[in-house]
């Protein structure tokens, strides 16, 4: 397959991918290689490792046991309904909570297959659904009137995102959904064979 | 796109079904996105105002000039319908106060022309190359007339023109005639689609919605003060006698490459039957206005017309892989029906008309300037509007297409595809041209009649 070529200052569009090599990626500091501007703010390019991002908050004090909870609550809420975050695109999600001093944080870290800015209000009102919501009310400075106020809910994310330097992939930019196809193409495929024995 | 049709509607001539009376203050609301109106021609004049209190004195007028809803409801046989709106420039320039003019949304302070970037509008497109002074911080009013027959038009123009002459400091930018073209049996435009299939039918005003359309949307998605598909009522700029009842618009200038359009059919089909049948895989209908999932193969012109069952169909359970209607094909990107969540936030009101003379049949390419000017209806453009520019139609990689644009609206260079899905083996057109080019572009805010008295008696 041909080089792969990621959006970077001297191209303006993105080229064929090659899967086949792990392939890792340098990023600015701000996120971004050149100021592309979504609906509501900077875009950050897709990288070996998808699209992502690091939010990391200080919660309110003596809250750390109301998070922990949420553990639970998306556990039992995706037992039930396990396509409940389908909007999002997600390949992982990971949830932290860690002290700096006599501080704890909140670290949320998702990787997805689609840049924020486009799907914000879809993922907003799946937090309201599946009750990811009110774990961000215990956030300091997020904003009160987030239901209504949806810039101000993506204000608090930017603000607090952190992104990353380097992103390395093992199967670099493969979508959530063909790594799916490919593994249900084995699946079946290795039926076949069983009944042509 | 829209157009208005050419034959009056039931309606008029007798009262609308009794809505929820209590709800929508239809005589507080401009009519403009309540009621489509059976103009034949049309007239937007684009204004600036020079100083606050000519612009103030003008809005006076005007707003007693104003459309309501209540007027058009009421069933009284109307021959022209009214409608103002003003940027946020213009809403500065008419005098209101820094800390209203800071509530209102970010996206509609920076102006379409700024938030190009944002909406996919680079290249021909760009507000660079737009027309009329669209592009310059000199817009600040628009006066949309729908008449009901050109010398209808022709008389309320010279009577605004004489009005303007004795408005020192109020001046015409630029304005656009529109005209329905025929045939005059239903609303179409320069291509040849029929229009107008599809349109959300708003809670409180007794329509019904047509079938596979869903349930009525709640007003709040439209207009501002009543509650949305959340439940909620989303804050409105200050202060509330301002938002409430109002409503943002997109306004767009789209030119039709009709030449390049018919081109396009004819290098891609050899009988007349496969030329309509390309036409109909880049829209999504038969330019009959039959849905392709409703009827694959062949055209069906009564069922285009029919109401009843003309939108009566979806594309996940009816046509996953797009084999009936390819998955970038413009009616499903517009509308991606139930592949999509949260689709009762992404509805639009469209309005609309056609400009410029009609090509007819056989007749080459002439060069003159032809196309639809049209309005997108919303309570909150960067979640309606810009979202069905940004992640629908501009998006190259919307349903992992990878590399694929609206063909009639995106923004086409000549470097992206559309793949129409074919048992075996799909076909792909590489390199599609521009049928459209983006001549000019604006948000407006569209406010009720209270707000408008406001806005004129500003000191």
């Amino acid at each position: 397959m041909a080089a792969t070529v990621i959006e970077t200052p001297s191209t303006r569009k993105e080229k064929v991918r090659d899967w086949t090599k792990p392939a890792a990626m340098a990023i600015p500091k701000e996120g971004y290689f050149s100021v592309k501007n979504g609906r509501y703010g900077p875009l950050y390019p897709r990288t070996p490792a998808c699209h992502g991002f690091t939010i990391i908050a200080k919660i309110k004090p003596g809250r750390e046991e109301t998070i922990r909870a949420y553990g639970k609550t998306i556990e039992t809420a995706i037992a039930d309904m396990p396509d409940a975050l389908a909007t999002l695109k997600l390949h992982y999600l990971r949830w932290v909570l860690f002290d700096i001093g006599k501080d704890t944080y909140f670290m949320y870290q998702g990787i997805f297959d689609t840049d924020f800015d486009k799907y914000t209000e879809d993922a907003v009102a799946l937090f309201k659904k599946v009750g990811v919501n009110t774990v961000f009310e215990n956030l300091e400075g997020f904003p009160e009137d987030w239901k209504t106020n949806v810039p101000a809910f993506v204000k608090f994310v930017r603000e607090h995102q952190c992104p990353s330097f380097l992103e390395y992939g093992e199967y670099p930019y493969e979508t959530a959904d063909e790594i799916k196809k490919a593994l249900q193409l084995k699946a079946k495929f290795s039926e076949m064979l069983d009944l042509m024995q | 796109m829209a157009i208005y049709s050419a034959s009056l509607p039931k309606s008029v001539g007798r009262e609308l079904p009794k809505a929820d009376a209590a709800s929508l203050e239809f005589e507080d609301i401009q009519h403009f996105l309540i009621h489509r109106s059976p103009a034949l021609a049309a007239r937007y004049e684009f204004l600036t105002f020079r100083k606050p209190a000519p612009g103030r004195a003008w809005l006076r007028t005007m707003t007693e000039k104003v459309t309501t809803a209540a007027a058009v409801r009421s069933g009284q046989l109307n021959t022209r319908w009214v409608t103002v709106a003003l940027n946020w420039n213009g809403i500065r320039a008419l005098g209101l106060n820094d800390h209203s003019l800071a509530s209102f949304p970010e996206e509609f302070r920076q102006g379409m022309a700024t938030r190009a970037e944002v909406l996919g509008m680079t290249g021909a497109n760009h507000p660079e190359h737009w027309k009329g002074g669209l592009a310059s911080a000199d817009l600040h009013a628009i006066v949309i007339l729908f008449a009901r027959d050109v010398p209808e038009r022709e008389r309320c123009r010279v009577e605004h023109e004489k009005f303007l002459s004795q408005c020192q400091g109020v001046e015409v930018l630029s304005s656009l005639d529109l005209e329905a073209i025929p045939p005059f049996d239903y609303a179409h435009e320069h291509f040849g689609y029929r229009d107008r299939l599809s349109q959300p039918a708003i809670e409180g005003t007794g329509e019904e919605p047509m079938p596979g359309s869903g349930p009525a949307i709640k007003a709040g998605e439209f207009f501002l003060g009543y509650p949305d598909e959340e439940g909620l009522s989303a804050e409105g700029p200050k202060p509330e006698i301002l938002s409430r009842n109002g409503s943002y618009l997109a306004y767009l200038m789209m030119e039709e490459h009709v030449g390049a359009f018919r081109d396009f059919l004819r290098q891609h089909g050899e009988t007349q039957d496969e030329q309509e049948l390309v036409a109909a895989k880049l829209m999504g209908r038969w330019r009959s206005g039959a849905p392709l999932v409703l009827t694959p193969e062949k055209d069906d012109p009564k069922l285009a017309g029919d109401y009843q069952r003309t939108n009566d169909f979806d594309f996940g359970k009816m046509d996953p892989h797009g084999y009936a209607c390819p998955l970038g094909a413009h009616i499903r990107r517009m509308n991606p029906r139930d592949t999509a969540a949260n689709m009762n936030r992404r509805k639009m009101i469209r309005r609309g008309g056609t400009y410029g003379p009609p090509l007819p049949e056989g007749v080459p390419e002439d060069g003159r300037e032809r196309g639809i000017a049209a309005f997108v209806g919303c309570a909150s453009l960067v979640r309606q509007f810009e979202f069905a520019m940004n992640v629908w139609a501009n998006d190259p990689n919307f349903h992992e297409l990878g590399n694929e644009r609206d063909p009639i609206v995106g923004t086409q260079d000549g470097t992206f595809d559309m793949t129409i899905p074919k048992r075996p083996i799909r076909k792909k057109v590489k390199g599609l041209p521009a049928f459209t080019t983006i001549r000019g572009g604006a948000y407006f805010f569209l406010p009720g009649i209270k707000a408008l008295r406001y806005l004129a008696s500003l000191t």
